[in-house]
């Protein structure tokens, strides 16, 4: 297949960026999103050009580092998917394609589509985990957890930090990455003991970081390549309500 | 910062006060319209005019109106400052954008509609509410005792195209308002669960509709068969 490209170049931090137009020729199908672009960046290469810097690593679907806003959608046209996952097979020949970085205050763009994504390490750091001490390793079987409880767990800890959710949210809302990593603790006996702290923590940085409110549009859970649900930003809601009313932090 | 202060300054504490003064506003529009309805009573006004007189001077009345105000307040107010701090959270705006693939209109255009609603609502309280309470209305005699006749007023505005049509589209508004900010007020109270949202979903589709189509129905009637 050949494509035309329009896709965001920036220097560096500081620089002003631009959409370049570039034509793509012999694309497989088969080929993902991102081989691609490696496609063209050789081209780029052999040309004396400076190739498109995108953020990747597993290419399976699974470590969240690749993004890329493509035609209008975080991650592209397809559900569910990781743009490293996507495949050239949903796009036509001819067709004209335009690939922007995540937009939002809180993610700076670094260089051309890579921005950085810190702001959700900090988030994290806020109060993201739970302390553990250190003597023998308690039986995992001691501890009963009822297993809708434990499903609902493991699915908000499915996120992969991608940042698709603030990337497609109207406000660049960070909640649903928020809700991810708060009700994942919340909601077994381990990350019980911190939760009050750890969710008002993990909002004042989150606002900190100056992510917007949440509007409820719902567009972060269409756009979350592994279905994080809308369910997880109103536990973290009642989560922050409830340590707000009775924590002991003033 | 208190932890009082810190709470209702974060973005979740912000739209906790915009969801209860969103639904209390919500439980205002349908005592609204119940008296409304009088207006199409055939007794030449009577009703309207003496249950009029009456929210004008119960105490109970005036004390609550005091709380509608404070809600229109804080809604008001905390709706700038979260559409403001949403715009600057994306300073650089994406070149192609589908949003109609993920999410509904409505829900991405809460301050449009709430500013449509934020004008009508100047002019409504311009043209009847001001009136009404600080004088300038006609007289009517009602079983021997006098009544400022808003009824009168109110019949006169909703003769005139205009009015009607600014009306109708505010009503429109309204009703796109609610149709996203009913449903989202519970979500943002994190009141979220298998059995009950579906039908807080469905609740508040159907009063938007029909609440809105009430407001709107009555200076339709007037227009066209008074
Ligand atoms: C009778 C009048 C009104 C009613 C019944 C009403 C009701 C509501 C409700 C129930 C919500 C949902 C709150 C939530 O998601 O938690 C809402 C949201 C909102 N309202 Fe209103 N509202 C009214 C007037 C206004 C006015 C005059 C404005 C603006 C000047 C306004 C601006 C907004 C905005 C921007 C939101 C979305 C906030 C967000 O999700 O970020 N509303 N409204
Ligand atoms: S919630 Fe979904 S979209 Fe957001 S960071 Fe996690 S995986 Fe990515
Ligand atoms: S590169 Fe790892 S998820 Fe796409």
């Amino acid at each position: 297949m050949d494509l035309t490209l329009r896709v965001w170049r920036q220097k560096d931090r500081n620089a002003a960026g631009a959409l370049v137009t570039y034509p793509v020729k012999g694309i497989s199908p088969d080929m993902s999103f991102l081989e691609m672009l490696d496609v063209l960046n050789e081209d780029l290469l052999i040309r004396g050009e400076e190739p498109i810097a995108f953020d990747h690593d597993c290419r399976e679907g699974i470590c969240g580092m690749c993004s890329l806003f493509i035609n209008g959608r975080a991650h592209g046209p397809e559900k569910g998917t990781t743009t490293c996952q996507l495949h050239m097979r949903h796009f036509k020949d001819g067709d004209t394609i335009t690939i922007e970085p995540w937009r939002a205050a809180a993610f700076p763009v670094h260089k051309d589509l890579v921005v950085d994504r810190s702001a959700f390490d900090r988030i994290q750091q806020a109060g993201g985990y739970i302390s553990v001490n250190t003597g023998g390793v308690p039986d995992a079987n001691a501890i009963p957890i009822p297993k809708s409880v434990a499903d609902k767990a493991f699915d908000a800890a499915t996120c992969i930090q991608c940042g698709a959710c603030v990337a497609a949210c109207k406000n660049a809302s960070a909640m649903l990455f928020v809700s991810a990593k708060v009700s994942q603790l919340a909601l077994l006996p381990q990350g019980k003991t911190e939760r009050k702290t750890r969710v008002e923590n993990m909002v004042a940085q989150m606002d900190k970081e100056g992510f917007g409110a949440c509007t409820n549009t719902g567009a972060c859970a269409a756009e979350c390549p592994v279905g994080i649900s809308l369910e997880n930003i109103n536990m973290l809601r009642s989560e922050y309500i409830l340590a707000k009313a009775t924590s002991e932090n003033l | 910062m208190s932890w009082f202060t810190k709470t209702f300054s974060s973005t979740i504490g912000r739209k906790i006060v915009m969801s209860i003064t969103g639904l209390f506003l919500c439980s205002f529009l349908v005592v609204h319209l119940i008296g409304n309805l009088q207006l199409l009573a055939s007794d030449g006004g009577d009703a309207f005019n003496v249950y009029s007189a009456f929210m004008g001077t119960n105490k109970v009345i005036r004390f609550m109106e005091l709380i509608l105000v404070l809600g229109f307040v804080f809604h008001i107010y905390d709706a700038i400052v979260l559409t403001r701090r949403n715009k600057s959270a994306r300073p650089i705006d994406y070149a192609e954008q589908r949003p109609q693939e993920n999410s509904t209109w409505s829900s991405r255009n809460m301050g449009l509609l709430g500013t449509v609603i934020l004008v009508f609502l100047i002019i409504h309280l311009y043209n009847f509410f001001v009136p009404a309470r600080f004088g300038g209305l006609d007289t009517v005699s009602i079983d021997n005792e006098v009544y400022d006749n808003l009824y009168a007023e109110v019949i006169y505005a909703f003769s005139q195209w205009w009015y009607v049509l600014i009306y109708v589209l505010s009503m429109i508004a309204l009703a796109y308002h609610l149709i996203h900010g009913f449903q989202s007020a519970f979500q943002t109270l994190g009141l979220d669960h298998k059995k009950y949202t579906p039908f807080i979903q469905k609740f508040g589709y159907a009063f938007s509709i029909l609440v809105c189509l009430g407001f709107a129905a009555i200076p339709l009637y007037v227009f066209f068969f008074f």
